[in-house]
């Protein structure tokens, strides 16, 4: 198949039913995206990913790719506005990215270098979120939830448990755990599920694991996320 | 209520329903009238009747403003907040009956009997300050009725034995025109619609009558969608789409095995300032239903709903008795008028508090029992709706034109209004006017037309279609309502020149964030960052960095929010900024940047605990405004 559409000036090939995201990762382009994940269906809700097609803002992780559409991503208009984004959701939640078990590996703070964030600029919320400390294997710090979704996605799709889900609406939306008692210990959440790696940002951590990779090791110490292209 | 009693009453409600997991919103709601509240034993007795996971269940009650996962006392009140019924002087209300039941607003009363909070717009702006008790509508109020009200519940008297007169609702119908106006046989556009002839060269499109494959009712449906077509019609709900495109697209739209096609009648009507649909739902049911069904017959529907704003609950058992006589005159039901295949019903779903619900996608979702996100579009509802099947969601007032065109044919209806306008357009009027209320005009008329019909004196403003429409100042009023000058879904409301406009659209701001859904990030949090703005701003606190920031919040809303909510949140301010500006300069206190943060109003609850307010209890404000 030979379709393709313009990207910032560059042809992209892609197949029938690919995204605008999924076909620039194949090519090596960078988008940047958050709830987006290659193995699960596309949300649409943290808005990152947004692009202009033929000049209209929309989210390039649910917009089907067609030939000859013209789309713009890497342009200041649309940094600018990915970084406001991104400012929104640092001062949405707690994020202390030096004592935080996830700095370096989150696709959060990595998004943030990327984009050129220099401060939150925004006044943050402070919003009051308890910890979930019951599991005996992990940690739920709901502090860091950014909302996107994909501990639901994957509890629901791949583990086929739905230990988790969106409850509340509006800035009151929070992640809720499959018990009664509202405590990940009381659900079936374990080690192996898909659910337990998913998390772009410190939520969902592993106890007992504490900076086994030191700072300055870690993922994106190593490489910054457009190098990640591909995996998209 | 004892916990055998709670799952007796889940048991009996999911019966009802058939267990059926796409009528969540209904079993919920039926479920919290029987028991004030929806219990963690509720839900665990739900979850397994439905068979599904108690996230599903909690994560959907937890959307909805009217689901109560905490107690909220036997008797909720909710005190509409719209800017209507503040100028109505709804604040001192609110306070006296807080006073006179020992009760905090927001909270519940030590004993666990009453709690007093706000809500959205509930419709009844024409009859404001008004307020819910366990759903149903209280308009008019007055010191007296709250006093009356108070001593209701202190007596512990049962919502069925309040007087009758508190929940009559008026129409205050004050202009009629072709469809106020109308005396609809019931049946008789229905009939008209049958026999239709189709045009020259249509019958081959035809042969898909109303029930796939049967070749019966021939020429009818494609005459009326092209009578639909040629009236002009565009919908009534704000978008404007043209009726006659929506249906066709849903009429070709392939069905796949199992599948049929439905009819939505989106009766959300959550926009402040709009009771129109509420109006014609009151007094006009059977138009609104007779045109579900010529939607029904044009597209090939066999199943519809009507989607009834939770706020509108007390219309319920009215309405389903109207559906059950339709029934019984075999104007629903099976082979309707005897013309064999064709079949169509239609249920009625209610909201329970949630605007977000009236934008269409999130709307079938809350239908199939989730909470109200809207989808992502690509694909349309025409094609991928309920329940991925092909649906066309209207406005109220859509299908009640509809009907009238089948009645009357599509020449007809053109002829009236503008060119671009076909047909009339009701208003709901309200604010500062002499005579609120319904106003049926065709297409043309200026805003100064209607702001003298309702006397309206001394005018500085007028918010057309709401929040998420436009404000319209005095040099504008020459301006007409039309979808090529002003577009509106029906608000009309009025404000004169004793209004402070910075405080109408920080009420509005304020809506918005309340009725964020939080699916996409740009609206979760841009809505609040714009509240706490606008709140700094009032708090005297702005400056002029503050209006660049709000200029950069509406181009982020606008260009990155997921639906028509995000992208509109910002238009009361962006309006009225640009139309009213002295009213913002009052706010505009600093030339610096000056901190939102202020450490005296930050002590309130210090001042609270220790019940003190003297001198001696406040730093001097930072702000040197109002503290
Ligand atoms: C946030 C939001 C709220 C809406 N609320 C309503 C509503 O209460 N009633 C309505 O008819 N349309 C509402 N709409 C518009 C609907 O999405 C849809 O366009 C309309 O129901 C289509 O019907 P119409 O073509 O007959 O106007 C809303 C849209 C948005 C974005
Ligand atoms: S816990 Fe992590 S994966 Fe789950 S919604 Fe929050 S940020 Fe996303
Ligand atoms: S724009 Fe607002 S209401 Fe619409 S999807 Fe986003 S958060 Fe929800
Ligand atoms: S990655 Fe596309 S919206 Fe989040």
């Amino acid at each position: 198949m030979s379709q393709s559409f313009v990207l910032d000036g560059k042809g992209i090939p892609f197949e029938d039913g690919q995204t605008i995201l999924q076909a620039a990762g194949n090519a090596g382009v960078f988008i940047p995206h958050l709830c987006f994940h290659p193995e699960f269906k596309p949300h649409g809700s943290c808005k990152l990913c947004t692009v202009k097609v033929n000049g209209r803002h929309t989210a390039s992780c649910t917009m089907r790719a067609m030939p000859g559409m013209v789309v713009e991503s890497n342009t200041e208009e649309l940094n600018g506005e990915r970084r406001a984004l991104t400012q929104m959701l640092f001062v949405e939640g707690n994020h202390f990215c030096p004592s935080c078990e996830k700095s370096g590996n989150c696709q959060l703070q990595a998004t943030a270098y990327h984009l050129g964030m220099m401060s939150p600029h925004f006044d943050h919320f402070f919003p009051n979120r308890a910890v979930d400390a019951s599991h005996p294997e992990f940690l739920l710090d709901f502090n860091r939830c950014i909302l996107c979704s994909l501990c639901v996605r994957a509890s629901r799709d791949v583990d086929g448990k739905n230990v988790f889900a969106l409850s509340g609406r509006g800035i009151k939306t929070h992640l809720i755990v499959n018990a009664k008692s509202g405590r990940l210990a009381d659900t079936d959440f374990s080690l192996a599920d898909k659910a337990a790696s998913v998390c772009p940002v410190g939520v969902i951590l592993r106890k007992r694991q504490g900076f086994a990779v030191p700072i300055g090791e870690r993922r994106f110490d190593k490489a910054p996320i457009e190098a990640s292209a591909k995996e998209a | 209520m004892h916990a055998q009693g709670v799952a007796g009453v889940v048991d009996r409600v999911a019966a009802r329903y058939r267990r059926d997991p796409t009528c969540m919103v209904q079993i919920l709601r039926e479920i919290q009238e029987a028991c004030d509240w929806i219990s963690p034993e509720a839900i665990d007795r739900l979850q397994a009747t439905l068979g599904l996971p108690r996230t599903k269940v909690e994560g959907v009650a937890g959307f909805y403003s009217f689901f109560y996962l905490n107690p909220r006392g036997r008797y909720r009140i909710l005190f509409s907040d719209n800017i209507t019924d503040r100028m109505l002087g709804s604040k001192a209300l609110i306070d006296r009956l807080c006073n006179s039941l020992w009760v905090e607003l927001g909270k519940v009363s030590e004993d666990g009997l009453v709690s007093v909070a706000q809500t959205a717009c509930t419709g009844l702006c024409d009859q404001g300050p008004a307020l819910l008790v366990n759903n149903y509508a209280i308009g008019g109020l007055t010191p007296q009725r709250i006093d009356e009200i108070a001593e209701l519940i202190r007596s512990r008297t049962p919502l069925p034995e309040w007087p009758a007169e508190y929940f009559r609702v008026e129409d205050n119908i004050r202009r009629t025109d072709i469809l106020l106006g109308s005396e609809l046989t019931p049946g008789d556009a229905l009939r008209a619609a049958r026999a239709r002839a189709p045009d020259e060269g249509l019958m081959a499109s035809n042969m898909r009558s109303w029930r796939e494959g049967l070749p019966t009712g021939l020429g009818g449906p494609v005459a009326v969608l092209d009578e639909i077509k040629r009236a002009n019609l565009r919908g009534r709900g704000g978008a404007g789409f043209i009726t006659g495109l929506k249906w066709e697209a849903c009429r070709n739209a392939p069905l796949k095995a199992g599948q049929q096609r439905i009819v939505v009648c989106n009766a959300d009507e959550g926009e402040p300032g709009t009771f129109k649909d509420r109006v014609l739902l009151n007094t006009y049911p059977d138009l609104v239903f007779e045109g579900m069904t010529v939607a029904a017959y044009a597209v090939g529907a066999t199943r519809g709903f009507v989607y009834l704003r939770g706020e509108y609950r007390y219309l319920l058992d009215r309405l389903n008795a109207v559906l059950a006589e339709r029934r019984r005159a075999n104007l629903l039901g099976a082979d309707i008028l005897g013309n064999p295949g064709a079949d169509f019903d239609i249920e009625i779903h209610v909201g329970a508090g949630a605007y977000v619900c009236g934008e269409e996608s999130a709307l079938i979702e809350s239908l199939e029992g989730k909470r109200g996100t809207p989808r992502n579009r690509p694909p349309f509802p025409v094609t991928n709706g309920y329940l991925d099947q092909p649906t066309i969601v209207n406005n109220v007032e859509t299908f009640a034109a509809a009907a009238m065109i089948a009645l009357k044919g599509g020449d007809w209806y053109a002829g009236i209004g503008t060119k671009h306008s076909a047909g009339t357009k009701i208003l709901s009027v309200s604010g500062d006017c002499e005579r609120p209320g319904i106003y049926e005009y065709p297409f043309g008329v200026s805003v100064r037309q209607v702001l003298h019909d309702c006397g309206a004196r001394d005018t500085q403003a007028v918010q057309v279609s709401g929040p998420s429409g436009i404000c319209v100042a005095a040099d504008e009023f020459d301006r007409i309502i039309g979808f090529e000058d002003i577009p509106t879904a029906g608000a009309f409301t009025v404000f004169d020149h004793s209004r402070d406009m910075f405080e109408v659209a920080r009420n509005y701001v304020h809506f918005f964030q309340h009725e964020s859904c939080g699916f996409c990030t740009p609206c979760r949090v841009g809505t609040s960052l714009l509240k706490n703005l606008m709140d700094k701003l009032h708090n005297g606190a702005g400056s002029p960095y503050d209006f660049a920031e709000i200029e950069n919040l509406n181009r982020l809303l606008q260009s990155m929010s997921h639906c028509g909510l995000g992208h509109t949140a910002c238009n009361p301010v962006l309006d009225t900024i640009a139309k009213f500006r002295p009213a913002y300069e009052k706010h505009m206190i600093h030339s610096e940047f000056t901190p939102a943060f202020d450490l005296d109003r930050e002590l309130a609850e210090a001042r609270q605990m220790t019940g003190r307010d003297d001198a001696g209890a406040h730093l001097a404000s930072v702000h040197g405004g109002r503290a």
